[in-house]
């Protein structure tokens, strides 16, 4: 694999593997860099969310490795856990605890000390503008203010590692640039951040480097220059080269 | 199909779902199981025929006359059905306000509210009358057929119930929201239909403790006390007792009256019905603990905090504690009993134990569920950066404190009594507790903690284990408690059981 960007690995994925009733992710091979904000993105059912669900260890692969900042995920997951942050589309928060109580939680999970999670809840909180409702219990959150509260835990012990599945989806227009300006922050703070998502535009604007995963493989790979190359139509949108691709892609199987 | 937007058409999308709705219920949603599910309850139901032969059958060959003796023990029998059926219907409509599933659909459609919910008043009445129906059916059919065909009188008797208690439940879960508002009548109607599905029960028990000195509920209704002050047998009073017995005025007087009160609830309370359920949507869930806030984070570690968090979540949540409470009401007889067999110095305090054992294999069978497999945040805990035993340790070390924390006081009084019982008992509760445990992690299913009530749709050789498990473990507890070495037979038993659900539980999980 090339290194474009001369930095280390921060994700390296040989020959992953999962089978349900088909192959969901096939032989797929992967390396996102440090520093990097990666976007991966691909038609319903492609193998996205599978293989990010193995990489966060909440799916074992049949086959293949997993290898996060030198870590083996597969045989070390402690460690691997340690320096990632998973956030889904649906976020999954206890609706009888509050933001603070929740970020509290978060924090003795990752065994963080508490001085310092605290401080840095008090941050997040701020900056997500969830302060007026850190005492409050979650059960009555909005879906946008659901996803700021797991953003929050996710980021809360300063992971290397970003993982996300679709984080804006059904977020208004407010609180999905927040999101970006914090992923943002984090790219440039060093942090890797990998995302998969629905909204080209979004990938477009945002990512260094875009994948286009369709049935379980990796199509495509590079900077959006790069992967208009590959069309050999120079002007045309993310959306029209992904287009191209996948049909490319379907038309070849 | 009738025209939209009519009681009829209502009904019939009411019906629909509900039908749907048990179906899934009983199958878990797998369709394939509803053959299984046909047998299983034709099994249920002949079982349940014989049970109730070996109990009725000597009553109905020999004829039940309606003097004053059987009116008051017919009576006080149905009173304690109806008291379970007030707490049933009392849940059924406070969840009516708080579910929202399809009310925001409706609320939002140009269909008469009233119309709305008067069908779904009904469906609740209906509901509950079914269930009634259904668990009374076995000793009415074995009645009808060996008594005559007038005890299906019974039948009309136990739908009225229902009715009554429908009615009866919305007017206090409307009394409630509009007395103490809509944020405090979710809590306070979930402990008073907890508190009302026991306290008769609990009511008769204690009578026949303090009187009689055993748990035996007839005991009091037998009483001299109650035969010298009950009314006479001409008394209204009575009319749902003669209606059971066959009596036609009687049945028609009782099943007019149920009626008419459920059309008047529905006639006075349909129509703002809807308001009610608008102002439990907005309620505000937040509780303000600035004390929290101000006291900042707390050094744990990563297994307590797993542990906090769980009780934490289920001291928050009213509608568990409320199903946890129920559990624990049916505890006070027994502590009754030893109290007064601890001032008499009798050995009925042997009786106590299997009580508390079996209590405690139920209490933990359900917070081993909401621990294990009731985790509302999967992910979370999932991509923490601790192993799977550890977590799953620190859950099981939540359920056992849990019940520790419930039955070390009961433990601790019944060593003052007799100190071998009380070993005896606290070696059941461990051991029926973290059996039920063991079941559930066998079983484990990711589900929401708001599932709690189908929990035991998920697996019911899970359900059957943990009772099981539960039973032999109680049995063991007594025998071991009346010095006998016959406790080894249930013991086995349990351990027999336990052995076997390890072995057919699904392999990533044994």
């Amino acid at each position: 694999m090339a290194n474009p960007l001369n930095r280390p690995v921060a994700l390296a994925l040989r020959q992953l593997t999962k089978r349900f009733d088909r192959p969901a992710v096939d032989a797929l091979d992967l390396a996102v860099y440090g520093g990097e904000f990666y976007a991966l993105v691909g038609p319903n059912g492609a193998g996205k969310t599978t293989t990010l669900r193995m990489v966060v260890g909440l799916l074992k692969p049949d086959a293949g490795t997993i290898c996060i900042e030198g870590i083996d995920a597969l045989a070390d997951p402690v460690a691997a856990k340690q320096i990632t942050a998973w956030l889904s589309d649906e976020p999954m928060i206890y609706d009888k605890l509050t933001p603070f109580e929740y970020l509290e939680f978060v924090a003795g999970l990752w065994r963080i000390e508490a001085g310092e999670a605290e401080a840095r809840a008090r941050d997040l909180l701020g900056w997500l503008g969830l302060e007026p409702h850190a005492n409050e219990r979650c059960e009555g959150f909005s879906k946008g203010m659901r996803q700021k509260v797991a953003l929050a835990g996710a980021l809360l012990h300063d992971p290397k590692l970003i993982i996300l599945d679709e984080p804006l989806t059904g977020l208004d227009a407010g609180t999905a640039r927040q999101v970006k300006n914090v992923l943002r922050e984090r790219v440039r703070a060093g942090g890797t951040v990998i995302m998969t998502t629905h909204i080209l535009e979004v990938a477009e604007r945002m990512a260094d480097r875009i994948g286009i995963i369709a049935n379980g493989r990796l199509i495509a790979e590079g900077t959006l220059d790069e992967l208009r190359k590959q069309t050999g139509a120079a002007a045309s949108s993310l959306e029209d080269t992904f287009l191209t691709l996948v049909a490319e892609q379907v038309a070849a199987e | 199909m009738s025209r939209p937007d009519t009681l009829m058409w209502l009904s019939a999308h009411e019906f629909r779902l509900g039908w749907r709705d048990w179906l899934s219920m009983m199958t878990a949603g797998r369709r394939k199981r509803a053959r299984t599910v046909a047998i299983a309850l034709i099994v249920f139901a002949a079982f349940m025929h014989l049970l109730a032969w070996s109990m009725v059958a000597r009553y109905a060959e020999a004829g039940v006359m309606p003097d004053k003796a059987t009116l008051v023990i017919v009576t006080g029998t149905i009173l304690l059905s109806w008291s379970l059926l007030l707490s049933q219907a009392m849940e059924s409509v406070t969840r009516a306000f708080y579910a929202r599933s399809d009310l925001d659909l409706i609320l939002t459609s140009p269909v008469s509210p009233r119309k709305v919910f008067s069908v779904r008043i009904a469906r609740i009445a209906g509901s509950v009358a079914l269930i009634a129906v259904f668990l009374a059916s076995p000793f009415i059919n074995v009645l009808v057929w060996l008594g005559g065909a007038h005890w299906f009188a019974a039948y009309g008797v136990v739908a009225a119930m229902g009715a009554l208690a429908t009615a009866l439940a919305v007017a206090i879960t409307i009394a409630l929201f509009r007395t103490i508002g809509a944020k405090r009548t979710r809590l306070v109607a979930q402990f008073l239909a907890a508190v009302i599905g026991a306290a008769f029960v609990i009511g008769l028990q204690v009578v026949a403790i303090l009187n009689y000195g055993n748990l035996s509920r007839f005991a009091a209704l037998q009483s001299d006390w109650l035969m010298a002050h009950a009314p006479d047998a001409g008394s209204v009073l009575y009319w749902p007792a003669r209606a059971v017995l066959g009596d036609p005025a009687a049945l028609t007087a009782v099943a007019a009256a149920s009626l008419a009160l459920l059309v008047a609830s529905i006639a006075i309370f349909a129509g703002n019905f809807g308001d009610h359920v608008i102002a439990a949507a907005g309620i505000s869930n937040g509780m303000v603990r600035q004390r929290r806030w101000q006291l900042g984070f707390r050094r744990r570690s990563a297994a307590r905090t797993l542990r906090q968090k769980e009780w934490t979540l289920l001291r928050r949540d009213p509608w568990l504690m409320s199903q946890s409470l129920m559990q624990i009401l049916y505890l006070l007889p027994p502590a009754l009993l030893l109290w007064k067999s601890f001032q008499g110095g009798t050995s009925a305090i042997i009786v106590l134990v299997p009580v508390v054992v079996m209590a405690a294999g139920q209490l933990g069978g359900g917070l081993a569920w909401l621990s294990i497999s009731g985790e509302d945040a999967p992910d979370l805990v999932a991509t923490a950066p601790i192993t799977a035993r550890r977590i799953l340790w620190a859950k099981i070390e939540a359920v056992m404190s849990a019940i520790a924390m419930v039955f070390a006081p009961f433990l601790a009084a019944l060593a003052f009594a007799s100190e071998w019982s009380a070993l005896a008992a606290a070696a059941g509760v461990l051991l029926a507790a973290a059996s039920a445990t063991m079941v559930q992690l066998c079983f484990r299913t990711q589900a929401r903690r708001s599932q709690f009530r189908r929990r035991q749709t998920s697996s019911r050789i899970a359900t059957f284990a943990e009772a099981f498990s539960s039973i032999a473990w109680a049995g063991a507890a007594a025998l071991a408690a009346a010095g006998t070495w016959f406790a080894l037979a249930p013991a086995i038993i349990a351990l027999a059981i336990l052995a076997g659900v390890k072995w057919i539980s699904p392999p990533n999980h044994a």
